[in-house]
């Protein structure tokens, strides 16, 4: 019951909770983008020549391609030499969970809510439960919790640059193999760039049994954020990963550019689920993330299952589809999505699902949230190969405005190739209306409690997918994000 | 207009509830300080359940008296009480607000949330148009078993039928907007009887 209390506090208050700097010495690399800053990350990384092989490779692609102009996004010219691809705070970073990491960043994470003390993170859970934590601080991992009880069940939880390091068989076995280097002009240049990020492997058989979870936060200045992360489920295991991501507020623009991928194979199952809750920009709009990232996964083997879920509420600009290749016959994947706008903000994001293997079956539940005077697109594309008898589909699409000078679009692409398919598809749109809010007041719930109450009824077959301290932290959001969007 | 709908503008005149100048609040302050409207089309409000939707509303209106927030447990017992005075089944709570609720279910829902608030001053608009005699009967036993010393209820029919189940202390008739006519239960009867010509006569 206080929980409802918080929210309200929240509410009336209505900032960007996460918008503050933490003051930490950094190692910058110089600003711009060439071959010599490529090596020389590669290097401050002291990694293998076949990386360096594929960021070069990744580069020389990326600079035949063009921006890609077919979202309904309307996003200013970015300069890519004026960037600085790497930042990391220059004291003892990582590696092992005995060492020492600097106090401020720890600060950092305990103000954000991720405790990166594993007996902190213990308080109060039962035995075994709790979540592991990946967490990228700009450019760099800076700790990794509970990779050595995770190990003792042969699970792999690191950063990415310790697992080029520790595992490279298995990095180079799947790195891009999901999303291809060249896939798209983001991707492209994430394969060249890429400081850090998450590797997870978890093998045949094993039910990872605590929640993963990468932690990215953008702090420095002047920066992109480029990280990808590669999850790998084998044969018959399980593992439900997280993702949350905050910056501080500022007045310019920042990229951040990731690449997810994310390989299950026969009868495992992977949950991914993210609250994306970049600093979205001021009410006029000013400052704000640039989210523009490719997350995919491959239902490789038979049965396998991956599921995504994903809360939007931050970024100026998202552009975002986390799709499904569902090769393996009888594979299933689930798209569950809420995206919310306000203000300036705009978001292009839905999904993909492919289907390649036999009765392969799909679900999109994309919910989407328009307010102030952002523009909110749900994109998504069902597409069934000649091969994939039996393949299943529901789509279901729906659009809540509030207000009048805000923008909802969908935009449903079904590619069937296949006759024997059922493929079903419902969109709605409405709108939250004067007398709802009224009838609310009248029975005295404030205005502001009451769309928060609206959007949560909208919102909840999604938000029930979640994880339950996630869920309860989404449903804050959703009310934060909207706070003075009416009137 | 007593509850706070911005549609509708005072042009002049007063509103002195309580002794304060209720014109001059918010219309969640006016349910604040007890004022209820059973409205006469309530609107649906899908995915938001009953049950969230009354625990919002008693919540806050405790919060507003400083009181702690009900613990889950002695709210559900509190609407288990109230849904059985307008006899609501189970399956109720867990339903969207009033999304596809018959006329009747609405009518019902309103006098089921009248229940839980608890209102000083209860202003029932209409509430027995369209309903059928059965769900007549429970509205009104409804509004009969919430009445008490310090509370009012200012019920707005067309109808004597509603008169059969609830019994009021006082009868105005109101006319192209004045009140032509005050008095006790009998009148009721007198217009049952001989309609309302003669009292606009009488008043002009």
């Amino acid at each position: 019951m206080k929980e409802s209390e918080k929210i309200i506090e929240e509410v009336t208050s209505g900032e960007y909770e996460h918008g503050f700097e933490t003051v930490v010495e950094q190692d910058f690399i110089p600003k711009g983008l060439n071959e010599d800053i490529i090596r020389l990350i590669s290097r401050k990384k002291e990694e293998p020549q076949w990386l360096l092989d594929f960021r070069m490779k990744a580069f020389r692609q990326w600079q035949k391609m063009t921006l890609p102009g077919w979202a309904h996004l309307d996003i200013p010219p970015i300069d890519f030499q004026d960037i600085i691809y790497y930042a990391a705070p220059k004291s003892p970073t990582h590696k092992s969970e005995k060492r020492a990491i600097d106090p401020e960043i720890e600060k950092t994470f305990d103000k954000l809510g991720i405790p990166l003390n594993e007996r902190e993170a213990l308080a109060g859970l039962a035995d075994g439960s709790g979540t592991a934590v990946d967490a990228v601080f700009d450019s760099v991992s800076v700790k990794t919790t509970f990779s050595e009880t995770l190990a003792e069940k042969g699970i792999i939880f690191c950063s990415f640059s310790e697992a080029v390091k520790n595992y490279p068989q298995l990095v180079q076995k799947y790195l891009a193999t999901v999303v291809p280097a060249a896939d798209n002009f983001y991707s492209a240049l994430n394969s060249a760039v890429f400081s850090d990020g998450s590797f997870c492997y978890i093998p045949k058989g094993v039910r990872c049994p605590m929640e993963l979870s990468s932690y990215f936060r953008i702090n420095a200045r002047g920066t992109g954020q480029f990280e990808r992360t590669l999850i790998v489920a084998d044969e018959g295991s399980y593992v439900s990963y997280l993702e949350g991501c905050t910056a501080p507020r500022r007045d310019e623009s920042q990229l951040h550019a990731a690449v997810v991928e994310i390989v299950v194979e026969k009868d495992a199952e992977v949950k991914y689920s993210t609250v994306q809750n970049w600093y979205p920009g001021d009410a006029e709009g000013r400052g704000g993330i640039y989210n523009f990232v490719t997350k995919r996964g491959l239902c490789k083997g038979s049965g396998s299952k991956l599921f995504w879920t994903q809360v939007e509420t931050g970024s100026a600009i998202t552009w975002k589809y986390p799709s499904t290749i569902l090769k393996g016959d009888n594979a299933i994947s689930e798209f569950y999505s809420v995206a919310v706008t306000n203000n300036f903000q705009q978001a292009d994001t839905g999904t993909k699902m492919i289907h390649i293997g036999r009765n392969t079956t799909s679900r999109i539940v994309s919910k989407g949230i328009s307010a102030g005077r952002s523009q909110n697109s749900y994109r998504g594309m069902v597409k069934v190969l000649p091969g994939a008898e039996g393949a299943r589909n529901h789509s279901q699409c729906d659009s809540l405005l509030l207000g009048d000078k805000c923008g909802a679009h969908t935009f449903p692409v079904i590619d069937s190739a296949n006759p024997g398919a059922t493929i079903e598809h419902e969109a709605t749109t409405s709108k939250i209306s004067e007398e709802q809010l009224f009838y609310c007041r009248q029975r005295g719930i404030t205005e502001e409690e009451a769309i928060g109450l609206i959007v949560n009824g909208y919102a909840k077959e999604v938000l029930n997918k979640l994880p339950m301290e996630f869920a309860v932290e989404a449903q804050k959001l959703l009310q934060v994000s909207l706070e003075g969007s009416i009137g | 207009m007593l509850a706070g709908r911005d549609t509708f503008t005072v042009t002049e005149g007063s509103v002195t509830y309580d002794g304060r100048d209720l014109l001059a609040l918010s219309p969640e302050e006016r349910s604040w300080a007890g004022v209820f409207l059973g409205f006469q089309y309530p609107v649906e409000i899908p995915g938001v359940s009953n049950v969230n939707f009354m625990k919002a509303a008693v919540n806050e209106q405790r919060r507003q008296r400083g009181l702690e927030p009900l613990s889950a447990g002695a709210f559900l017992k509190l609407m288990r009480e109230k849904m059985a005075y307008v006899e609501m089944d189970s399956s109720f709570s867990g339903r969207g607000v009033n999304v596809g609720f018959s006329g009747g279910e609405k009518k019902r829902n309103e006098i089921f949330q009248m229940a839980m608030l608890e209102p000083r001053l209860a202003i029932l608009d209409e509430t027995d148009s369209g309903l059928d005699v059965d769900a007549l009967r429970i509205v009104a036993t409804g509004v009969n078993q919430l009445k008490r010393p310090d509370n009012a209820f200012i019920v707005i029919t067309h109808y004597q039928r509603l008169l059969d189940y609830i019994v009021p202390d006082v009868i105005h008739v109101l006319y192209k907007g004045r009140i032509i006519k005050t008095a006790g239960k009998e009148l009721a009867l007198e217009i049952e009887q001989k309609g309302y010509d003669w009292l606009i006569q009488e008043s002009e």
